[in-house]
C-alpha cells in the first residue's frame, strides 16, 4: 500500500510539487481576487450595510439612484477627470523633458538622476502632510514667498478653485519615477540609428523628433495609460491634502473618496460597491486600450 | 551623437542651468520639511520666511515620543513591512519558481489569470474584502493586512520572479537534479542563491508598499488607535486649515518616516531603479 502511493507520488510528481509550490498564491487569488470580485458585482445589487446583516435584493436600484439622483458621483467624476487630464500629461512631459536633458551626455549624471528620483520614495502620506504644510495660508512656504514677491497670498486648501491645483502640484513633485523610466528607454535606443542620422547630415532637433520620439513613443504611451488608471484611482494624497469629505464645495471629492465615504462613513457598502463597479469599468475601457494596441508599440527586442 | 559647438554651447547656457533649478525644486520640500521640524511652538508660526531655524530645536526629536505613540506605530509597521517581506521574497519566490520551471498541468492557463489579476484594479476588492472580514470578526485586527502579505498576494512580483528565474541556465539545475535534489532544493540552493537582484527588487518594493500603505489600514484598523501604522499616526497629526499649531510635529514625524526609505533607496538604488524601469517598460 505504502509502496504503491510512494510510487503514484513519484509518477504525478510534477503535478503535486507545481501545485504545492503556487498553492499560496491561489489561495490567495480566490480569497482575494476571485471571490471579491464576484462578492462585489453581487453587493452592487444590494443594499447591504454592517448595521443590517441581511442585505434585500435591489436589482439595478443603486445605479438609478447613481445616475439618476447622485449629484456628488457626477462631481467627484468630473474632479478626478480634471485632476489626471492635467496632472498625469503635465507629469509626463515633465519627466519627458527631464529625461531628455539628462540624456545629453551631461555631467553627474548619477547625482542628478537621485535628485529627481527621490521625492518618489518618499511615502505618499508624508508627501501630503509635507505639501499640507506648506501650503498652509499663513505659515506655508507657498504664501510666503508670493507675500515676499509683492503678491497676494492664496487660500490653497479652502478655495474650491484652488483645491484641485494644489492636488495637481503636489502630484508633479513625484515625476521622477517616470523620468527614470524614460531615461533607460533613451538609453536603449540603439545608437546606430543617431549615426545613420548623422550621415544624412541631421541636427539634433531633427534627430530628436525623426527617431528619439518615435523610438518612444510606446513607452510613453504605456505610462500614459498606467498613469490614466492611477489617476481614477487616487485616493490618500487627497485624504490627507484636503480630507474625506473632499473640502469647499467638494471640489478636491475625487471617486474613490465618494466610494470610501459611502461605505466606511454611511456604512451603505451595496451602494459603494455599485460606484466601485462603475469605476472598474472605466478602468477595464482603458486596461483593454492598453493591451489592445501593445502589439502594435511594444518593442520585444530579444527577450 | 557627435557634439558640435552649438551643442556644448547650449549645454552650458541652457541644460546645466534648466537642470540645477530644477533640482533646487525637487529637493527644496525636503529643506523646509526638515527646517520646519527644527522649530519652536513660536517660530513655526512666523508669518515671514525663515529657512534656517533660529534656534534649532534638535530636542523636537526627542519629545515626539513621549508626545505621541511614535514607537508603539514603528512597531505596528514593521509587522507589515516583515509580513510583506517574507510574503514577498519567499511565497512569491516558490510561485515563480513553479511558473518559471516545473512543468504542471494547466500552467499557462493559471499563468494567464495571474497577468490578469496584475490589471484587476484594487478599487473593486476594497469593500468585498471589507464584508468578508467584517463576518470572520477581524476588522480591528492586524490580519487583514498581514494574511494578504504572508500568502504572497502579490502577482507583480511572481511575474518579475518568474522572468528572472528564466533566465537562470538549466544545466545547473539539471546538474542538481541528477544527483537527487528535490524541487524544493534546487529553488533553496540553486535558484534563489543566483537570483540576488530580483530578490533585492522585490524586498525593496515590498518594504516600500507595507511602510507607505494606507487606504487598508485606514480601513481595518480605523478606531484601534493601539493598532495604528505611521502612516495612520502621522495623518491624525494634521489639523484643520488655519488650526495648525504643530505643524514643527508634523514634520519630526515626516521626517522620522522619510529617512528608512531613504536609507532603503540608498542601499538597494540599483536594484530599485532596474525594477521600476522593468515595470515600466513591459509591463
Amino acid at each position: 500500500m505504502l509502496a504503491r502511493i510512494q510510487e503514484s507520488l513519484h509518477r504525478y510528481r510534477g503535478w503535486w510539487v507545481g501545485y504545492a509550490f503556487i498553492l499560496p498564491w491561489i489561495l490567495s487569488a480566490l480569497w482575494f481576487d476571485l471571490i471579491p470580485f464576484v462578492t462585489n458585482l453581487l453587493l452592487s445589487l444590494t443594499d447591504y450595510s454592517v448595521s443590517a446583516s441581511i442585505p434585500n435584493w435591489e436589482g439595478a436600484a443603486n445605479f438609478r439612484e447613481i445616475f439618476r439622483d447622485d449629484r456628488l458621483f457626477a462631481k467627484s467624476l468630473g474632479n478626478t477627470v480634471y485632476y489626471l487630464a492635467v496632472s498625469v500629461p503635465v507629469r509626463l512631459v515633465a519627466a519627458f523633458a527631464i529625461a531628455i536633458l539628462l540624456n545629453m551626455r551631461i555631467q553627474a549624471l548619477g547625482t542628478l538622476r537621485t535628485i529627481f528620483y527621490v521625492p518618489s520614495v518618499v511615502p505618499l502620506v508624508a508627501v501630503s502632510i509635507i505639501f499640507f504644510g506648506m501650503f498652509n495660508a499663513r505659515y506655508g512656504i507657498f504664501n510666503q514667498l508670493l507675500i515676499l514677491a509683492g503678491l497676494d497670498p492664496i487660500r490653497w486648501l479652502t478655495r474650491p478653485e484652488w483645491i484641485k491645483p494644489a492636488m495637481i502640484i503636489m502630484s508633479l513633485w513625484g515625476f521622477g519615477a517616470q523620468m527614470v523610466i524614460f531615461l533607460a528607454g533613451l538609453q536603449g535606443i540603439p545608437r546606430e540609428l543617431y549615426e545613420a542620422a548623422e550621415m544624412d547630415g541631421g541636427n539634433y532637433w531633427s534627430q530628436l523628433l525623426r527617431i528619439t520620439v518615435p523610438m518612444m513613443t510606446p513607452v510613453i504611451f504605456f505610462n500614459l495609460i498606467i498613469g490614466i488608471i492611477g489617476g481614477f484611482q487616487v485616493f490618500a494624497s487627497a485624504y490627507v491634502l484636503i480630507g474625506p469629505s473632499g473640502g469647499a464645495l467638494n471640489a478636491g471629492l475625487f471617486y474613490v473618496l465618494h466610494i470610501y465615504n459611502n461605505a466606511f462613513s454611511y456604512f451603505r457598502l451595496g451602494y459603494a460597491a455599485a460606484l466601485s463597479v462603475i469605476l472598474f469599468f472605466i478602468i477595464l475601457f482603458f486596461t483593454v486600450l492598453m493591451v489592445r494596441t501593445s502589439d502594435r508599440w511594444v518593442y520585444y527586442g530579444d527577450a | 551623437m557627435v557634439e558640435g559647438l552649438p551643442l556644448r554651447l547650449a549645454k552650458w547656457i541652457f541644460v546645466y542651468p534648466l537642470l540645477l533649478a530644477a533640482s533646487v525644486v525637487m529637493v527644496f520640500p525636503l529643506l523646509w520639511t526638515l527646517s520646519t521640524s527644527l522649530k519652536t511652538a513660536q517660530t513655526v508660526t512666523l508669518r515671514e520666511v525663515q529657512l534656517i531655524p533660529d534656534p534649532i530645536q534638535w530636542s523636537n526629536y526627542i519629545e515626539i515620543f513621549t508626545e505621541t505613540p511614535l514607537a508603539q506605530y514603528t512597531l505596528n509597521t514593521m509587522y507589515m513591512v516583515v509580513a510583506s517581506v517574507a510574503g514577498g521574497v519567499i511565497v512569491c519566490a516558490l510561485a515563480g519558481y513553479a511558473f518559471a520551471r516545473i512543468d504542471f498541468p494547466a500552467r499557462e492557463i493559471l499563468f494567464y489569470v495571474l497577468l490578469s489579476t496584475m490589471m484587476l484594479p484594487h478599487v473593486v476588492q476594497i469593500i468585498p474584502l471589507f464584508v468578508i472580514f467584517d463576518r470572520l470578526g477581524m476588522v480591528g485586527t492586524f490580519w487583514p493586512l498581514i494574511i494578504p502579505r504572508l500568502l504572497g498576494h502579490n502577482a507583480f512580483y511572481i511575474f518579475l520572479m518568474r522572468q528572472f528565474f528564466r533566465g537562470i541556465p538549466l544545466e545547473l539545475s539539471d546538474a542538481a537534479r541528477m544527483d537527487g535534489c528535490t524541487e524544493l532544493g534546487i529553488w533553496a540552493r540553486i535558484v534563489m542563491p543566483n537570483s540576488k537582484p530580483v530578490l533585492a527588487a522585490v524586498g525593496i518594493f515590498s518594504i516600500q508598499f507595507a511602510w507607505n500603505d494606507f487606504l487598508s489600514p485606514l480601513i481595518y484598523l480605523g478606531p484601534k488607535k493601539e493598532l495604528w501604522t505611521l502612516a495612520l499616526g502621522l495623518n491624525a497629526q494634521k489639523g484643520f486649515e488655519g488650526e495648525i499649531t504643530s505643524l514643527h510635529k508634523m514634520m519630526v514625524i515626516s521626517v522620522y518616516m522619510i529617512i528608512p526609505m531613504l536609507l532603503v533607496f540608498a542601499v538597494g538604488q540599483k536594484y530599485m531603479i532596474e525594477g521600476v524601469t522593468f515595470s515600466g517598460m513591459k509591463g
